[in-house]
């Protein structure tokens, strides 16, 4: 009997070998090259939004709420239209990183599950993905938080 | 030993059924796709005018079934059993298009190898002398599969090249004792597989050796060899579970040449971005009964083996950290 276990852990094993080898390999660079520049030019797009706060009056701190509102509406917009996930698709974290693929992440799943009623589907569903982010960001903060306090 | 079997995992059938009429309809992607024209339908969008992607799937499904039973000239009623299935939780896509159809139903899961799953069953009723007409229909569609197995359809995410992409569409056959053309003739039922794959993004590599398992025993229970057929099928091992059939059968002593494809690798173009291939109940269903069904009757096909792959997975599976069964089951298509 444990022979043939074994046996079938032999065969489960050589496997996985064969498909790690055999199996196609991201493709790094041109996925970090893609990434560096769509998430810098949605960056970009953000430094414009915060400049313009900025010259109409208000200061770095006061701007940078404003900016954030902006940014999140653009990427809302973007995944109601159907475009942003195309973005993703060909610019991978690059689309993911900045604050307007966290807007995805929420209205994405929103559209997605408003079919299955406003409380039990979209309201209990909205943050699938971006849930865990929040908790975890949040549990962070807290601890970086009590080190500041700390330490300060 | 039963009289129709043939060695370990084979039935030959004594009456071969015939398939009188096919339905197939697809979506948008698939018919950007080379295989466009073999099919009776192609939807410009993914919805069928229905307001949910589960409910436009159920309309593919109960299209499909229309066009076939149009196709054969027969009434609902005139059908013994409807024998189908699709990927969705509860097989709702089947169950509610059977609904619509009132014929006597019988519901199937066998992930994407559903399509042979039903066509074998389905020959077997009919060659048992349990009905003299069977309809067999699987769906499957890319919206209802990404929300169920993946992300929300808008979500910004990259798909891995070992990724598959559900096709849209669905494909119904009509069996019936009685006709002339392509008839059903052996069938293999496989084993569930599971070498401990446990990517749910790399289902081609999940199945791969449930579906060179199934072969092999075809091969060994019938006596043939891969050149005695015409065109040898996977349902949906796509890219990447190509490369690994073809390895796991090297080691069983097996080449297969160039008549061996892959329906995910055929139903889209190379240009298309689909991953690593099409995949769902409806890849081998349309591309089988829409594409190779039309080569047959052209006579340029005489002896087709189809082997529908599915991956037995659940999102709750992998979630726990389960690995990927594969199941593999062949049909044998002559005229």
């Amino acid at each position: 009997m444990a022979n043939k276990l074994d046996e079938e852990q032999r065969k489960k094993d050589a496997y996985q070998r064969l498909v790690a080898r055999k199996k196609p390999k991201p493709r790094g660079f041109r996925n970090f090259v893609v990434a560096f520049i769509v998430g810098g030019l949605i960056c970009v797009v953000g430094q414009v939004v915060l400049s313009i706060f900025i010259a109409r009056g208000m200061s770095q701190d006061q701007a940078a709420a404003p900016t954030l509102a902006v940014m999140i509406f653009i990427g809302a917009l973007a995944t109601g239209l159907g475009i942003y996930d195309y973005l993703g698709e060909f610019a991978g974290a690059g689309a993911a990183v900045p604050i307007t693929g966290f807007s995805n992440t929420i209205v994405a799943a929103a559209m997605d599950f408003k079919r299955e009623g406003y409380v039990l589907g979209m309201g209990a569903k909205m943050f699938l993905i971006a849930g865990p982010v929040l908790v975890f960001g949040i549990i962070t903060a807290i601890f970086v938080g009590a080190i500041h306090l700390l330490t300060s | 030993m039963a009289a129709k079997r043939v060695g370990k995992r084979t039935i030959r059938l004594q009456n071969p059924p015939f398939i009188i009429a096919t339905g197939t309809i697809v979506g948008p992607q698939e018919g950007k796709g080379p295989l466009a024209d073999d099919f009776d339908v192609v939807s410009p969008n993914y919805t069928l005018g229905q307001k949910t992607p589960e409910q436009a799937e159920m309309r593919f499904l109960e299209e499909a079934a229309k066009i076939a039973l149009e196709k054969a000239g027969l009434q609902p009623h005139q059908v013994d059993y409807m024998l189908a299935g699709d990927l969705l939780n509860q097989i709702i896509s089947s169950s509610f298009a059977a609904r619509q159809l009132g014929i006597p139903y019988l519901g199937l899961y066998g992930a994407c190898s559903t399509f042979a799953e039903g066509v074998g069953l389905g020959s077997m009723i009919i060659d048992g002398g349990f009905a003299d007409r069977v309809l067999v229909a699987v769906s499957s569609h890319y919206q209802t599969a990404e929300r169920q197995y993946r992300y929300p359809i808008e979500l910004n995410i990259q798909r891995k090249l070992t990724a598959s992409y559900t096709v849209t569409g669905s494909g119904v056959a009509v069996l019936s004792n009685q006709g002339q053309g392509t008839r059903v003739t052996l069938v293999t039922v496989g084993v569930v597989l599971d070498l401990g794959i446990k990517d749910p993004n790399d289902m081609g590599s999940a199945m791969a050796p449930a579906a060179a398992d199934t072969l092999f025993w075809h091969f060994s229970d019938t006596g043939t060899r891969p050149e005695d057929y015409d065109m040898i099928l996977t349902g949906d091992l796509g890219r990447v579970g190509r490369v690994m059939l073809l390895e796991v059968l090297k080691d069983k002593g097996i080449i297969l040449e160039d008549n061996y494809n892959d329906c995910g690798l055929m139903i889209y173009s190379d240009k298309q971005k689909v991953g690593a291939g099409g995949s769902g109940c409806a890849c081998s269903a349309v591309v089988t009964l829409g594409h190779i069904l039309r080569r047959m009757q052209n006579g340029e096909l005489s002896k087709v083996l189809v082997a529908s792959t599915g991956a037995l997975l659940s999102p709750l599976s992998y979630q726990q950290g389960e690995s990927v069964p594969g199941i593999a089951h062949a049909i044998v298509l002559e005229r």
